[in-house]
């Protein structure tokens, strides 16, 4: 296949930055103040006082965590909020050397999804591990919140600093 | 068409300026339940397809459509979200069915308008951002810029275009989901400050939070489920060019190709004998006018005396926007036009209380996707 070679140069952030190239450049100001609503409200809450809070489906007698409002399996209302132990079952997670913003880490991050206790099997939280050697991750392992200090808590799902081994 | 297609279903939550108690998917759960109810059906079982219109700098989050199918009992099965106006949303259920494939499809709109704290400035963003956006002008003062070209053009008068919204908002008072009834007079809306001359504050819809949502049914299964099944007779969208440099600034085009492909698939010549009322854009006081003339309602120009000699109010000879329109509903963003179909609706099925218009037969709904777009839809429903 014949090849086009065009006689062209490459723009460096520099020809940007000192303006030898003309650009328009804007960052969107979009901010938003969502409404928690219902479910999300009393989550929070719950995290705030150190508690994890779901929610179960009369239909399937599933206990919802995060907590909601309807079941998405039965399209039906939930109707009780159950406090669950803070203690679960690593489901799945990865060992990542990226940052979300880019960085390289020589240590990695390790998210993870934690199936917890006296909620149904398969619904978990997202979450970090912590306290663990990366090498001795492992699916199944059972791990335990570390919750931070009340007066550092906010009501926010970073409430919980991480999840850490659990020695039973 | 070659299904008929009707729907069979209607759900609607908030249209209040706030909703603080409910997030946006408690919202549309609530809408969906309502109008699940009203069909008799169950999501789980019965719907073959779902379409969720949005927009993700509405929404605070991109790719919102994974955002979707739990509230509307849409877990794995086929869902759709588009970008785009209400009725567009409804023209894209529509066509589905149309292909034989979907008989029972849902579709969403939903507003928290509320909880966009940079909203002008996310209206702002939908400029072109090498021509106009430099420029640093809020986007109303494009709807500023046409409505002066719209009077002038026709001689309408911006007494007139008050008495639009002295119509919308009073009817809003007979609307119990409306959240901006007012008793207002044409004198209140010319005295009220400039926003963008000649465009006054009162002109300008204000926001409401809410969630739209209907079940569309192929004929045999519309007649099965529902002992009054509103048909959809033809649908219609368009848009017109972008460039604010040289777009037609008096005539709505996009609202004439619209009108014009909704009355060619359902078979009307005549917008103006053949269809009792309609629900018309008003986000600005003047589109309501333009909006009409470009249906074909009226002729180009007479909008304006019509309405304030009471041809458009809701004793008269051709009733428009009998909820109060956007003016006196708010605007719920992407599920506007959806809201206007609601009104059609519930008019057709002889459910809007002490608003119902006598003996409506035929209604047409349109929507317009908000400066500084052309975007518009249109769809003709009857009984
Ligand atoms: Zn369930």
């Amino acid at each position: 296949m014949e090849e086009f070679v065009y006689d062209s140069v490459y723009l460096s952030s520099d020809d940007f930055r000192e303006g030898r190239v003309l650009f328009e450049m804007w960052e969107p100001n979009a901010r938003y103040a969502w409404d928690a609503g219902v479910a999300i409200s009393r989550y929070l809450q719950g995290l705030k006082a150190a508690k994890l809070i779901g929610r179960s489906c009369p239909d399937c007698s599933r206990v919802l965590v995060p907590p909601r409002m309807f079941c998405e399996s039965c399209f039906y209302p939930t109707d009780k909020w159950v406090t669950l132990r803070d203690t679960g079952t690593v489901l799945t997670f990865s060992r990542c050397y990226i940052t979300w913003d880019l960085i390289q880490l020589e240590e990695p991050q390790m998210p993870a999804v934690i199936e917890i206790d006296g909620a149904s099997s398969g619904m978990g939280i997202m979450h970090m591990l912590g306290e663990v050697d990366p090498e001795a991750l492992a699916i199944g392992m059972r791990v335990r919140a570390v919750w931070k200090p009340p007066d550092e808590r906010s009501g926010s799902i970073t409430d919980i600093a991480y999840f850490r081994p659990l020695e039973e | 068409m070659i299904r008929d297609v009707a729907i069979v279903g209607a759900g609607w939550s908030g249209f209040r300026s706030v909703t603080p108690e409910l997030s946006h998917k408690e919202l549309m759960y609530d809408a969906a339940v309502r109008a699940y109810e009203d069909a008799g059906i169950d999501p789980r079982r019965d719907v073959d397809t779902f379409v969720t219109v949005g927009e993700d700098y509405h929404e605070g989050i991109s790719i919102f459509d994974e955002y979707v199918p739990d509230q509307l009992g849409a877990v794995q099965r086929p869902v759709q979200s588009i970008a785009g106006e209400g009725i567009q949303g409804l023209a894209s259920a529509v066509m589905q069915i149309l292909t034989g494939r979907f008989d029972i499809a849902v579709v969403e709109g939903h507003s928290k308008a509320s909880n966009i704290m940079t909203l002008p400035h996310v209206l702002a963003f939908a400029m072109d951002p090498v021509f106009n956006r430099p420029l640093a002008v809020h986007p109303y003062a494009i709807a500023g810029m046409e409505m002066l070209r719209y009077l002038s053009e026709t001689a309408t008068t911006p007494e007139e275009c008050a008495a639009v919204v002295a119509k919308n908002r009073s009817n809003a008072l007979f609307n119990p989901l409306a959240g901006y009834g007012a008793s207002i007079s044409i004198d209140d809306v010319l005295i009220a400050e400039p926003i963008a001359e000649p465009l006054s504050r009162l002109e300008c819809a204000g926001h409401s939070d809410g969630s739209v949502v209907f079940v569309l049914a192929a004929g045999e299964s519309a007649r099965v489920l529902s002992d009054h099944p509103i048909w959809i007779r033809g649908i219609g969208w368009a848009n017109d060019t972008f460039w604010l440099e040289s777009r037609p600034w008096g005539d709505a085009r996009y609202a004439r190709a619209a009108g014009e492909m909704a009355f060619r698939t359902a078979g009307i010549r005549s917008p103006s004998k053949e269809i009792d009322f309609a629900e018309v854009d008003d986000t600005f006081a003047y589109k309501e006018l333009q909006h009409l003339e470009a249906l074909g309602f009226c002729s180009w120009g007479t909008a304006g005396e019509w309405t304030l000699e009471g041809g458009t109010a809701l004793g008269g000879e051709f009733p428009v926007n009998p909820s109060g329109g956007a003016l006196g509903e708010g605007h719920l963003l992407d599920a506007t036009g959806l809201a206007r179909v609601l009104e059609v609706v519930l008019q057709l099925r002889g459910q809007a209380g002490q608003r119902q218009i006598d003996a409506a037969e035929v209604g047409l709904a349109f929507g317009w996707r908000g400066v500084p777009t052309t975007a518009g839809a249109a769809v003709v429903l009857s009984n």
